[in-house]
């Protein structure tokens, strides 16, 4: 709905991509350690301390933030904004789409602890709409 | 899948400060289920499910009042549960799948409370509690 998308909207716009982004992956890796099989090349993942502090992951959390970020300007067409993305995802790094489902709870997690009571219910169901529309973008040209 | 000491660590000290909010919590948390899905509160036609309302914040602390008992026997949660696990199998028979919402939302609750203590090696215990937690709920269901 309209208003979901302005709570969506005017959240994101507060959140600081690079800083959350690597929070997010790293928690990722740190509550699902079976996700690390994706980034075995990323140097020292060996405890919850040297995974948050990984450069790499640092890096690649913004990236994905980033692109999370550009999707929040396509809400009417996530398919489509992450089509490219989606069958990189499929073809190139092989990722099974449950794990983007489990980022999303986890970039929920994350926006719950940086905005604490603004982050109501209603804040909590858009973004839970969102992030389910965003996996299933990235999943919808898997084959 | 159980605990190791670390995490059981964590998540004791945290609960002397969560238990200190215990109903608003369980509240919360179920406002959060109800809102972000909706189709959970079909488990609830015979509740009134406005936010603030009595009822909700009634079974909020069940509910939390429930994780603090899995806690206190954090080595058999299995035995502690034991009735609940009956309750949900033969009379509630909520899809498993609901757990796993409900612990999200418990999650989310705590870290919008909590942030300075909900570090990512705290987020990985609680996850993993909450998951025993829901596996025992459903263990006697077939």
């Amino acid at each position: 709905t309209p208003e979901e998308k302005a709570l969506v909207i005017g959240l994101w716009a507060k959140v600081n991509v690079k800083e959350y982004g690597g929070e997010a992956l790293g928690r990722l890796l740190v509550v699902y350690p079976w996700t690390q099989r994706f980034f075995e090349h990323f140097g020292d993942l060996s405890s919850a301390s040297a995974i948050m502090n990984n450069p790499k992951v640092k890096a690649h959390g913004e990236k994905v933030f980033t692109s999370f970020g550009d999707g929040l300007k396509h809400l009417e067409d996530l398919k489509g904004a992450f089509a490219e993305l989606s069958e990189l995802h499929c073809d190139k790094l092989h990722v099974d789409p449950e794990n983007f489902r489990l980022l999303g709870n986890v970039l929920v997690c994350v926006l719950a602890r940086h905005f604490g009571k603004e982050f109501s219910p209603e804040a909590q169901a858009a973004y839970q709409k969102v992030v389910a529309g965003v996996a299933n973008a990235l999943a919808h040209k898997y084959h | 899948m159980s605990l190791t000491k670390a995490e059981r660590t964590i998540i004791i000290t945290m609960w002397s400060k969560v238990s200190t909010q215990a109903d608003s919590i369980g509240t919360e948390a179920l406002e959060r289920l109800f809102a972000s899905y909706p189709q959970t509160k079909t488990y609830f036609p015979h509740f009134d499910l406005h936010p603030g309302l009595a009822q909700l914040r009634t079974h909020g602390s069940k509910v939390v009042a429930a994780v603090g008992d899995a806690l206190k026997s954090v080595d058999n949660i299995s035995g502690a549960l034991s009735k609940l696990s009956e309750l949900h199998a033969y009379i509630l028979r909520v899809d498993p799948v609901n757990f796993k919402l409900l612990s999200h939302c418990l999650l989310v609750t705590v870290a919008t409370r909590f942030p300075a203590d909900f570090k990512a090696e705290a987020h990985a215990a609680w996850d993993k509690f909450l998951s025993i937690v829901s596996s025992v709920l459903t263990e006697k269901y077939r």
